[in-house]
């Protein structure tokens, strides 16, 4: 059961084109709901019986979410898509606005439609030049077929949409940083409450999902709630895209069932670089803690399973590592990426993650001392839990998760001043 | 209201507050560094986390709403921990040089670590440094100190109004600049020096001068505007030291001006008169104040002996107290002439028997911002009078609608929902337009008069709309600014404005010149009423009156000739010609030294006791901080030895308490009431000529103190140069900007750089009239040409 939700196009011959996404039935949900004026109650009741959890990394049920927004409020609301798709080890939204983006298109529209917003945005990464192009030129196609704008299909119903292009920063992901950003403002995030279905863009009611929960909106009103539940496992609704990347042999983006095995999603990746072991996966991107090998390999993918096993699902973002990573330097590199993403306003992130980054670069270089390792864990506990968004907490848990696994590795750079691995 | 549970300690509050502001009420401290009462909420310094049972994180107390049984912990275990985790990190890269930092011993960082921070630092890695930022005069920075709290920056753009400081970079590079290099410019911008937690932003001019244990701290009142701040005057070793905000909600709230907090550093000008001065034979001599005095007394009553009475006039600053003014007027009434005057700027006394007991605001200075609506005529509000100012940009934000009618459109940190720019020789007939609105949308009776004073069928629909709104608001007022009140037609913006307020339900205020401006009309400095407005037999001579008839003797006191009179080269003239001139001043200037025959040295506001009357008629008395410098003496007691020296009744006062007492006795509860009967006003004109001048004083100008206070010169100088006209005028003339061009008015001439400003109508050239050359020149609002050089 493969590329049956986002991924449904890949295989056609333009997979991005309106008539490719029509001709397997795009735009028909967005067509009845307009002709039959499908009260919205009802397309919610359809999204929660999905069991579709919110694909940006906390995996929030979706249709949840969107019974908290105030529709019936007056005055302007929005549907935001976050496009920003920073975390390292992801890369399946690029590939969504690549090669579906009527998907993204219809499901936000619906989306407007359900949520009482007339305008919405799609906050695209700023180094995703390509995908931005091709997603303006999507827009344009529904615009011209009469599917965007004002009274669309004589329905009464306005909708219209915008992309916009981030200036790239990792924390303008985090979503009311990313409403900042499209006010204008320095990428911040807020502090919540009030949540933006309350406080949201410009103030106003605002729902904000990934791009890959607005992508898989469309085929679950198409096939109905159920089928795209039973597609995954209980609580884990449909399938899910990985992003597989590190020492496999055949990175990539899989479009698989919730709840698959690891390793049948690593065989699917080619398996483990010729010759090596596998020795340490991180399942869901930068920010969630790394597993051990034989961890790993007993879970299968989902956010249950994953978090059971003392990790995360994540965004879905696979990254494996054979028996040739050196930790320190791999946990170094992830401390020096939140450092310099931290946005800065809140204390303990703007002081925990430069603090963290600097210990772990001078263990990694030679001059680690004894009481570093539990100096780590300390500062990582002291910003965990206490910050405005979840950078704070995303920086943390890796170098509490790598000290935890992999604590001889880093013993053995603090006494011999040099890497087990076999790196310097 | 909720119940909640602090520590322990249950209490009633108000929904929807934080839990921090119930803490504080009940007087449980929670630390922190970003919250700040009077700025918005940003949560970002994690300082004041607590222990809320039943979340699963500790919550920031600044910007949890309390809610029903909600239970807190501020100093448990788990808040504790979360508390002194948040003080490591601040500290991590926080440098640790209390002992050379000016914020020592007041810094909230140095405070909370007390309690909260611990011993040794577990932190090796070398301390994140910033570089310092030119900000101005004013503001001295050290940036390695920020906390990142960014109260500044809020102050900035909530209070100020300005974004002048903002947050840049990232994560640990963030820092807090101008971004692009540049001064700040806000009026009220050394507020950012107070609401600074550590010692990133302190005072420039205080800098390395002083400890804050080895100084007293001596509550006073501002002495430059109408709205009479409530200051602390902060002394070392019977110095002034600086100058910071005393916390009323009902004046100042916790804020004062520029011109309140750096002003101090003119009462240590090289110019201070110490010693009693008299010319003899033409030469000047220090001399004992017996002798000095003397020589006053029997020069004027030389002067009443031969010239008579009618003769001898006393001018008075309008920022002098209330004892003092109340005591000249008694003097000048007991000698008996009524030449009274403080009123130094005004230049059109027609309608003075007509004027209110004393200007007030018209609503108390807390009720501005709860206009609807507010029509400001003839006010540069920001640069006149900060703080009500302040009070309008408050009114703003809450979606009251501002507009004005003006002579130039000054920059204010609030939108102008309609405005009349307007050659000043128009400014009546604006008025006219909105008044004549009024009378259709109310279906008044017209006035008989008005119609003709309608002049400009161009200002109809900003006229149309002003009306309307003004009328609907519910909730209204019109502000009457300095050059409303001291233009050549200010008897006709008067009616106009009084009619305008009676039609559409408005409040009608003055903002009046100086600290005491309200205040001099309660005492009786004024020819045509004596002390709380009474009347009196026959009216002196008003300034006009003075300048046009010339004296024979005159009694200056707070009064430089040259600087704080509409027309200084009338006024010298007059002096000049006088037999014999007696000044009370704090300062000596060669404009004093050249017209008067005796100086007297009378100290500034921090050194004697004394009351100020703000606009909302609200008296504030102060007494001194630091001692009389030299031989300088409060003015009240040199005025009672020179009552007795003139053999006057009524002089025995032991202390200033009991002059303003008696005042009060004598005048009780003076009439707060703005209101006017109509009369058709005669539109004046000013006359003839293309080119008319408008000559406003530019903040730090206003007063012998300011103009002596270094700082705040340097940062007007930053303001740019004075002389400003129109691209459109400069087209006509042929001039580039900063272009040299010949000035002529009057008589006099002079070569001045112009430079070109959009916001000065075309007919119009705009003096700030400290620039030197403009003292060569004359009037306001006069006919004025231009040449090409
Ligand atoms: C530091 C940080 C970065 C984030 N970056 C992204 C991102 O790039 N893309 C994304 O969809 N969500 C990101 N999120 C999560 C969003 O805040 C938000 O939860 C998500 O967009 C909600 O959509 P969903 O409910 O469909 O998952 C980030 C969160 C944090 C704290
Ligand atoms: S946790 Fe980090 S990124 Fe998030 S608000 Fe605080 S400083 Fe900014
Ligand atoms: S005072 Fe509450 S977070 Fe700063």
């Amino acid at each position: 059961m493969a590329n049956e939700v986002c991924f449904s196009t890949i295989d056609k011959k333009i997979p991005w084109s309106l008539q490719t996404y029509r001709e397997q039935g795009g735009y028909d949900v967005w067509q009845r709901v307009l002709k039959q004026k499908t009260k919205p109650d009802e397309i919610i009741a359809e999204v929660k019986a999905s069991n579709l959890r919110g694909r940006g990394g906390a995996g929030f049920p979706t249709g949840l979410k969107w019974s908290f927004m105030p529709r019936s409020a007056p005055g302007q609301k929005f549907v935001v898509c976050n496009s920003d798709e920073g975390e390292p080890g992801t890369c399946k939204d690029r590939d969504i606005l690549r090669f579906n983006p009527h998907a993204i298109i219809e499901g936000m529209a619906i989306a407007g439609y359900t949520l009482g917003a007339t305008l919405g945005y799609n906050y695209i990464r700023g180094e995703f030049w390509e995908p931005y192009e091709r997603f303006e030129a999507a827009l344009a196609e529904a615009r011209a077929a009469g599917l965007l704008g004002r009274n669309i299909l004589g329905s009464g119903v306005d909708f219209e949409l915008h992309s916009h292009l981030g200036g790239g920063a990792y924390i303008c992901g985090e979503e009311t940083a990313l409403l900042e950003s499209i006010e204008g403002k320095k990428g911040q995030p807020r502090f919540k409450p009030p949540f933006p279905a309350s406080y949201g863009l410009f103030g106003r009611p605002t729902t904000i999902n990934n791009t890959e929960s607005f992508a898989s909106i469309p085929y679950i009103l198409r096939n109905g709630g159920p089928w795209f539940a039973k597609l995954g496992k209980p609580n884990n609704g449909g399938t899910k895209l990985f992003s597989v990347s590190g020492h496999v042999n055949k990175p990539g983006n899989f479009e698989v069932a919730m709840g698959t095995p690891f390793s049948e999603l690593l065989a699917l990746a080619g398996g483990v670089r010729d010759g090596h072991k596998l020795k340490a996966v991180i399942p869901g991107g930068s920010s969630t803690p790394v597993m051990p090998a034989d961890v790993i390999m007993d879970c299968t993918m989902d956010y249950d399973s994953l978090a059971k096993a003392g990790s995360m699902l994540g965004a879905g973002s696979v990254i494996v590592m054979d028996d040739s990573t050196c930790m320190v330097r791999a946990l170094a590199r992830m401390s020096h990426f939140y450092y310099e993403e931290s946005c800065g306003q809140c204390t303990p992130c703007r002081e925990g993650t430069g603090w963290l980054a600097r210990v772990i670069h001078r263990i990694e270089h030679g001059h680690g001392k004894n009481e570093d390792l539990d100096l780590l864990d300390d500062v990582a506990d002291k910003i965990q839990g206490r910050t405005i968004c979840g950078l704070g907490d995303a920086a943390a848990m890796p170098v509490a998760s790598f000290i935890k696994h992999f604590r001889a590795e880093f013993q053995y750079h603090i006494d011999h001043k040099k890497c087990m691995v076999g790196g310097v | 209201m909720v119940t909640i549970e602090i520590d322990g300690i249950e209490l009633k509050v108000n929904n929807g507050s934080m839990l921090i502001e119930a803490a504080d009420e009940a007087g449980i401290r929670i630390p922190r560094f970003c919250y700040h009462k009077k700025l918005s909420i940003a949560a970002n310094c994690r300082m004041c986390l607590v222990e809320v049972e039943k979340a699963a994180k500790p919550l920031p107390a600044c910007a949890t709403p309390v809610t029903e049984g909600m239970k807190v912990h501020t100093r448990s275990p788990k808040a504790l921990a979360a508390q002194k985790s948040v003080m490591e990190f601040l500290l991590i890269n926080h440098p640790l040089d209390c002992p050379i930092c000016d914020q020592g011993g007041e810094c909230e960082l140095q405070d909370v670590a007390m309690g909260y921070g611990g011993d040794v630092s577990k932190y090796a890695e070398k301390k994140r440094v910033v570089r310092e930022k030119d900000i101005g005069p004013l503001i001295a920075t050290d940036m390695t100190r920020c906390i990142h709290c960014t109260r500044c920056v809020r102050f900035g753009d909530e209070i100020a109004g300005l974004r002048e400081l903002g947050a840049t970079g990232r994560g640990e590079h963030m820092e807090i600049g101008t971004y692009i290099s540049k001064a700040v410019s806000s009026e009220m911008s050394g507020n950012v020096i107070d609401v600074c937690p550590v010692g990133a932003l302190t005072s420039k001019p205080f800098r390395y001068s002083a400890r804050a244990w080895e100084m007293r701290q001596y509550e006073s009142i501002a002495p430059h505007d109408c709205i009479g701040s409530n200051i602390y005057l902060h002394t070392r070793r019977g110095r002034v030291m600086r100058v910071v905000p005393r916390e009323n909600e009902a004046v100042n709230e916790t804020w004062i001006s520029d011109r309140d907090r750096y002003s101090y550093e003119g009462l240590y000008s090289a110019d201070r008169l110490t010693v009693p001065m008299m010319n003899v034979d033409g030469e000047w001599r220090e001399t004992e104040w017996d002798t000095a005095l003397e020589a006053a007394v029997s020069g004027l009553k030389d002067v009443v002996d031969h010239s008579g009475a009618p003769q001898l006039g006393a001018l008075i600053g309008p920022s002098t107290t209330l004892e003092e003014m109340y005591q000249v007027q008694k003097i000048l009434r007991g000698l008996g002439s009524d030449n009274i005057e403080h009123r130094l700027r005004q230049r059109d006394f027609s309608d003075q028997d007509a004027a209110p007991a004393f200007p007030w605001l018209g609503t108390p200075l807390a009720a501005l911002e709860t206009a609807n609506a507010i029509l400001l005529v003839g006010s540069d509000i920001r640069r006149e009078q900060p703080i009500a100012g302040h009070r309008v940009r408050k009114a703003h934000v809450a979606g009251a609608a501002v507009f004005a009618v003006n002579p130039v459109d000054y920059d204010f940190n609030f939108a102008l929902e309609h405005k009349l720019v307007v050659d000043p020789r128009r400014m009546t007939s604006a008025l006219a337009a909105i008044a004549r609105h009024l009378v259709t949308i109310t279906g008044a009776t017209n006035p008989a008069g008005l119609d003709k004073l309608v002049q400009s069928p161009e200002y109809d629909t900003a006229a149309r709309a002003i009306a309307e709104r003004l009328r609907q608001a519910g909730r209204s007022t019109l502000l009457l600014g300095a050059s409303a009140i001291n233009h050549q037609n200010f008897a006709a913006i008067r009616m106009l404005s009084a009619l305008i307020a009676e039609l559409s339900g408005s409040t009608l205020g003055y903002l009046s010149d100086g600290a005491n401006g309200s205040g001099a009309w309660i005492a009786g400095a004024v020819p045509h009423r004596g002390p709380g407005a009474q009347a009196v037999q026959t009216s002196g001579k008003n300034l006009a009156q003075m300048q046009g008839s010339g004296m024979a003797g005159m009694l200056l006191v707070n009064c430089e000739p040259d600087l704080d009179l509409a027309e200084p080269q009338s006024t010298m003239q007059m002096l000049k010609k006088a037999e014999f001139v007696v000044a009370l001043s704090s300062y000596k200037s060669p404009a004093l030294l050249n017209s008067a025959s005796v100086l007297l040295p009378i100290t500034p506001f921090s050194e004697m006791p004394g009351t100020f009357v703000n606009a909302e008629g609200r008296w504030q008395s102060f007494e001194p901080a630091v001692a009389p410098m030299g031989e300088a003496r409060p003015g009240w007691k040199i005025l009672r030895v020179m009552g007795n020296l003139f053999d006057l009744s009524g002089f025995d006062y032991m202390s200033a308490v009991e002059i303003r007492d008696e005042l009060q006795k004598l005048v009780g509860d003076v009439a707060k009431d703005n209101s006017l009967a109509w009369r058709a006003p005669e539109a004046g004109q000013i006359d003839g000529g293309t080119l008319v001048s408008i000559s406003d004083i530019p903040i730090y100008s206003v007063d012998a103190l300011v103009r002596r206070a270094p700082a705040l010169q340097k940062a007007q100088k930053l303001l740019g140069p004075g002389f400003r006209i129109s691209a459109a005028l400069a087209r006509k003339i042929g001039l580039k900007d900063s272009q040299e061009v010949k000035v002529k008015q009057g008589d006099r001439e002079a070569r001045i750089a112009v430079e070109i400003d959009d916001r000065v109508p075309e007919s119009c050239v705009w003096i700030h009239a400290d620039i030197s050359d403009a003292s060569k020149l004359g009037a306001g609002y006069a006919p004025i040409v231009l040449e090409k050089a």
